[in-house]
């Protein structure tokens, strides 16, 4: 008689393990604004389901917590029932045998304190302060709110021209934003629920590189008012650009030499070329966008001059100061910034990293860009030193991939300790703790502790530090404009308080972010300095969309762009990625669902030529 | 071996204990009682209902106290405003889920979920009821097993018990989440599941989900008919437990007070079925010889069948060994068969009116009864009812009788007599020690030592397996066996078909400990073990017995006399064997 066996899952669990999977990813891309409380409900049925149902309070005690949240949505619940709940909760909290139990019941707790609002708001009135408002998740994702389904159907019907005239409505950076954009449309793309994400940004890429000439849209008549920009990166010049369609006159004040900001100085050629930015730029000046070159708004002209000369001033400066480590050896040589190295390749100012090993130090986005910049510059090695483990990095993971394909040597659980300086304060060496991963802090972020080794010594010609941005606002808090750790503080409108006609946005508001975030801030900002200046102009676009086929989606793989060839050798600036073939592209625009025609987008969705 | 010693605190109270004691068993020892209801030392240790949960230093979560083990400079609170409104919520989450109305349950006044609701104060305010209803409760009715899934909390004791102590595996715990419940294992119906209906899931049930089917109502209607002779006959292992409930010592308790109460309740005859064990005895010692003799114990040996959960048992578990069981009848089928020919005949009474009533400590008697090979050749069956020990204190309380007060009467002539060899019966070993006092005068004339073959007795059916013992009867080497307990009956069994042991006889008995610790016994909510002191009974009456031999027996060789000519003789072999291959087993293959 047999007593051991090769276990194989059955048929009804192997589709259950698909289910899993379905859920995880309609989860991800849950709408915003659903029902906290209907939400928590679904949450604890669910727990309650994976309980085995040996123990009392997960078994019994959970059915309780359930009745109850129901008895809320019904409307017929007892006055005390959030107590009640609480009370059961911690009861399940304390007694249950296994995580199933008592992680719901942590779950329950924390929805609880979370939205006790919205509790006592279906407890008292039966109603939901919340509810489907978003009717099509992609475009009310995208901080610029960009017509996404719209101009996938335009790239659909070949029509790449309309497709970019769409996408600047919102948005005039539809090429850089096509190659570098975090794309958070994807996260909520509803496509998830069937397969997976439409590959958004890829597409729009795919847009950008066949669309020919697009003429420059006709500006408002002149007002006569006159608006200043203080920084050219994305979300000045998408200010200036809508402002100057608007019928304003825009005057950009730039520090350095070109427009772009971060696009052009942070930013790696092999991510984002010159001349893909320049497209972008050059459309923008085309609207007849005054531009300043190399001057410091702070030290070559003052603020308050500025605030005088035009009737609004928009602050829109970039994250260029970096944070350092505060160890020592710090200020030995060929000890550098991340930003200030990405900006000396940027600007032709390249150090010589030939044949030199070089420590990067950091996790985030900027680390990989240094990492790869250096591997491009010829360092023999490039060692990325983190604290914490590759899934704690904040850079996203394909650049954590690719440098590791190009040959970096990412070593994680190192801990700056100190830097080991020659006779003549040049670099020799990286000290590096080794840390523990710990416990999880407050935050949700897992922590790490020193470990019980001795520094590890890493011989080095370069340190590389790439913790963290920070925005240069002194020449503003001595304008008189707050600052809270380092960024400005503006209304939600971007006016500064106080400030008379100031507005700020973008990095110089929020910190270090993203690209479509200081485009969004751009669009806000435009939109409240036109009517701060008296205004109500419309942005507007005369596009019309094609309608969609049949709802007939059967699930199809996403196209990812492929890498190309292994790059990462000394002087090889170009793009890794190869873009859609016109194959692949006509098979992602199909894979749009639509939900600007279907589904609630047909009822309330509609679409908006204009704002 | 040295047992080191731990010190703990329990509510600042400093004690010392042996390492390896639980958290539960130290409190109780020093006399701090914490709430628990499915905890079942060895059996059941797996910290499922949660009451017994306490607060531990150090500890952020209450820990259960059934389960952990107390390690040194322990610090434990069983008395916090937490801890007691942590044992107190979950025993209301137990009570979402069952059926509360106590005054419909078999259980009521000897319930530990009723106890422990009314010393918490408990009421349902607020909490929502969630009784499983519908096709989740369906149980047949005439089974001899009865669930109630209304009643069940969940303490896992019976799936337990059916898994270790039985090795049967009738239970589980069947779907997930608020679905969880005890029911057959695979979604079986009951009765195509090879429960041996030994019944130990009912003794070890805290409420009122497991119980033996009624069949009080039936046996006190034919009481009430006056042209129905309703006869009792009482099981040897009843004296031992019957006054447990009704606040009697088993000196008080004896099978003639019974006998008396069962009277006074309105039976006509009673008789002690322990007559009927000498007569099996009579048949059984004798089939062993002759087969023996046949050769038909060379291979595997031959094994008793007076256990009816022993033989569902062995023709489901071990079909190749049904041959080798007795076919010598149980002792009150053998009675059974006798009241309804022989006495019958004496009596001059049609046995069309009479209707025999087992009173046995056991469920699966009730099943044996209706057997369709335990019929007499006009179609009547040997035995028409058989109560519990537990039905017939109900019954002895329905008929408002004061059991104290009614006088010890003796039983019913012309079977009255009754032997030490079959009182012990009731205890495992019994039938074996019976068997050879007889066998080894049949083979050599002589009777041996009545305490021989003391070496087949065992009070803990947990220390070993089985018990062996080898002797010789008239120059001829003996080896028998005997296990109590279906786990382990199944390891003597892999043991004898491997051909790892040999013997000649084999008896084994379903429950732990023989019928003394019948699934029909009386159920207590404390966790004493009353099996071995209920066996140690029987073997004081066989002490004190002038009769302990059962050929020995005057009525028995009456009977033989008059009306059987001897064991084995045809009429024996019609009346009082039977055919263990006339029916079948759930999933029994075709016979």
């Amino acid at each position: 008689m047999e007593r051991l066996k090769i276990e194989r899952p059955e048929q009804g669990q192997r589709v259950l393990q698909n289910l899993y999977q379905d859920i995880t990813r309609r989860i991800t891309a849950s709408p915003n604004g659903m029902c906290p409380v209907d939400m928590t409900l679904n949450f604890v049925r669910t727990a309650h389901a994976q309980s085995c149902g040996k123990c009392t309070p997960c078994r019994a005690g959970l059915e309780q917590i359930e009745k109850m949240i129901r008895s809320i949505m019904y409307g017929d619940a007892e006055d005390d029932v959030l107590e009640r709940i609480r009370f059961c909760a911690e009861v399940i909290r304390d007694t249950a045998d296994c995580a199933i139990g008592y992680e719901t019941a942590e779950m329950v707790l924390q929805a609880l304190s979370g939205f006790r609002d919205d509790f006592e708001e279906h407890l008292k009135r039966g109603k939901c302060a919340y509810g489907t408002r978003q009717a099509i998740p992609c475009t009310a994702t995208c901080p610029a709110h960009v017509d996404v389904p719209g101009y996938i159907a335009l790239i659909k019907a070949g029509r790449y021209e309309d497709a970019v005239r769409l996408i600047r409505k919102d948005n005039p950076f539809p090429s850089v934003c096509g190659y570098v954009c975090e794309h958070p449309c994807e996260n909520k793309c509803r496509r998830a629920m069937v397969d997976a994400p439409v590959n958004i940004c890829g597409l729009k890429r795919y847009a950008v590189d066949h669309a020919g000439f697009i003429p420059t849209p006709p500006c408002a008549p002149s007002t006569g008012k006159k608006v200043a920009v203080v920084g050219g990166g994305p979300g000045g010049l998408t200010a200036a650009y809508y402002l100057t369609l608007m019928g304003h006159k825009v005057r950009v004040y730039e520090q350095r030499e070109k427009l772009g900001g971060m696009l052009r100085y942070g930013i790696p050629d092999y991510r984002l070329p010159q001349d893909i930015l320049d497209r972008d730029i050059q459309y923008i000046l085309n609207t007849g966008v005054e531009a300043w070159y190399n001057i410091v708004v702070g030290e070559d002209v003052q603020i308050e001059e500025l605030k005088q000369e035009f009737d609004a001033v928009y602050v829109s400066i970039g994250a260029h100061d970096h944070r350092s480590l505060g160890i020592e050896g710090e200020n030995g040589t060929n000890v550098i910034s991340a930003v200030e190295m990405l900006r000396g390749v940027g600007e032709g100012r390249i150090p010589d990293m030939r044949g030199k090993s070089v420590v990067v130090v950091g996790g985030g986005n900027v680390a990989m860009d240094a990492t790869r910049t250096s591997l491009r510059l010829g360092a023999s090695k490039v060692i990325c030193a983190y604290r914490r483990r590759i899934e704690d990095m904040t850079a996203l993971p394909e650049e954590v991939q690719e440098a590791q394909a190009e040959g970096a040597d990412i070593r994680t659980l190192m801990a700056p300790d100190h830097i080991e300086l020659d006779e003549n304060g040049k670099v020799r060496a990286f000290w590096a703790q080794p840390q523990i991963i710990s416990a999880v802090q407050r935050g949700g972020r897992t922590g790490v502790r020193s470990a019980d080794k001795p520094a590890v010594r890493i011989p080095c010609d370069y340190v590389v530090v790439a913790i963290g941005q920070s925005i240069h606002s002194k020449p503003f808090e001595s304008a008189g404009m707050k600052t809270h750790r380092g960024a400005i503080e503006a209304e939600r409108t971007s006016f500064v308080p106080e400030s008379g006609n100031v507005f700020a946005g973008g990095d110089a508001v929020s910190g270090p972010a993203t690209v479509i975030l200081a485009v969004a801030a751009g669009k806000v900002a435009s939109d409240n300095i036109d009517s701060f200046l008296g205004y109500h102009h419309k942005i507007a676009v005369d596009v019309n969309v094609p309608e969609p086929p049949m709802n007939n989606m059967p699930p199809c793989g996403r196209v990812v762009l492929k890498a190309k060839e292994l790059s990462g050798t000394e002087g090889d600036f170009s793009l890794v990625t190869e873009g859609m073939s016109d194959e692949e592209a006509y098979q992602e625009c199909s894979r749009c669902l639509r939900c600007d025609r279907f589904g609630y987008g047909l009822f309330r969705g509609g679409r908006s030529l204009e704002w | 071996m040295v047992t080191t010693m731990v010190n703990i605190k329990i509510n600042g109270l400093s004690l010392s204990v042996p390492e390896g004691t639980t958290i539960l068993t130290a409190a109780e020892s020093h006399g701090i009682s914490i709430p628990h209801l499915c905890y079942l030392e060895k059996i059941n240790e797996i910290g499922a209902c949660r009451l017994c949960c306490v607060e531990v230093k150090g500890e952020e979560k209450l820990v259960p106290s059934c389960i952990t083990k107390a390690a040194e400079g322990m610090e434990v609170i069983t008395n916090s405003q937490r801890v007691r409104s942590r044992a107190r919520t979950n025993l209301q989450f137990l009570m979402s889920q069952h059926d509360g109305r106590c005054t419909q349950c078999v259980l009521s006044g000897n319930c530990r979920l009723q106890t422990l609701c009314n010393e918490m104060n408990i009421s349902l305010d607020g909490f929502y009821e969630d009784i499983p209803k519908g096709r989740r409760t369906y149980w047949p009715a005439e089974f001899p097993l009865q669930r109630d899934a209304t009643r069940c909390i969940k303490c896992m004791r019976c799936i337990q018990t059916c898994d270790k102590v039985q090795k049967v595996s009738v239970w589980d715990l069947i779907s997930g989440g608020a679905w969880a419940r005890v029911d057959v294992h695979d979604g079986l119906d009951i009765r195509e599941s090879d429960c041996t209906l030994c019944g130990q899931c009912i003794v070890n049930c805290p409420t009122g989900a497991l119980k033996e089917r009624s069949d009080t109502e039936a046996v006190m209607r034919c009481i009430d008919n006056k042209d129905i002779i309703t006869i009792a006959q009482i099981a040897p292992a009843i004296r031992t437990a019957w006054g447990e409930s009704l606040g009697m010592s088993p000196e008080e308790a004896t099978s003639e007070k019974l006998c008396g109460i069962l009277k006074a309740c309105g039976f006509d005859y009673v008789f002690d079925t322990s007559f009927g064990a000498d007569l099996t005895i009579m048949e059984e010692a004798s089939e062993f010889l002759a087969r023996k003799g046949k050769g038909d114990l060379d291979k595997y040996p031959m094994f008793t069948s007076c256990c009816p959960g022993w033989v569902r048992f062995c023709k489901t578990h071990y079909p190749e060994l049904t041959g080798q069981l007795s076919t010598s009848k149980s002792p009150h089928q053998m009675f059974g068969a006798v009241i309804k020919s022989y006495f019958a005949e004496k009596e001059g009474i049609d046995p069309s009116r009479i209707r025999t009533v087992s009173i046995m400590p056991c469920i699966a008697k009730k099943a044996e009864a209706a057997l369709p090979t335990m019929k007499n050749a006009e179609g009547l069956s040997d035995v028409d009812y058989v109560l519990t020990t537990r039905e017939v204190v109900r019954m002895i309380n329905m008929e408002n009788i004061q059991a104290g007060q009614i006088r010890e009467t003796p039983f019913d002539n012309p079977m009255a007599d009754y032997t030490g060899a079959g009182v012990i019966f009731g205890v495992t070993g019994g039938v074996m020690e019976a068997a050879l006092r007889s066998a080894a005068y049949f083979v050599t004339g002589k009777n041996p030592e009545p305490d021989a073959f003391k070496a087949v007795r065992g009070r803990h059916a947990e220390e070993c397996a089985w018990r062996e013992l080898e002797m010789e009867i008239g120059g001829e080497k003996i080896r028998v066996a005997v296990a109590s307990g279906l786990r382990n009956a199944d390891l003597l069994c892999t043991a004898i078909v491997r051909g790892e042991v040999k013997y000649d006889f084999v008896e084994i008995m379903a429950c732990p400990n023989g019928c003394s610790g019948g699934g029909g016994q009386p159920r207590h909510q404390d966790d004493i073990d009353r099996r071995g002191c209920r066996g140690e009974v029987l073997y004081k009456i066989d002490q004190k017995l002038p009769l302990r031999y059962s050929h020995e027996n005057p009525d028995i060789q009456k009977l033989y006399h008059d009306y059987l000519e001897k064991p084995l003789s045809e009429k024996a072999e019609d009346l009082l064997h039977t055919d263990h291959f006339g029916w079948r087993m759930p999933g029994e293959e075709n016979i």
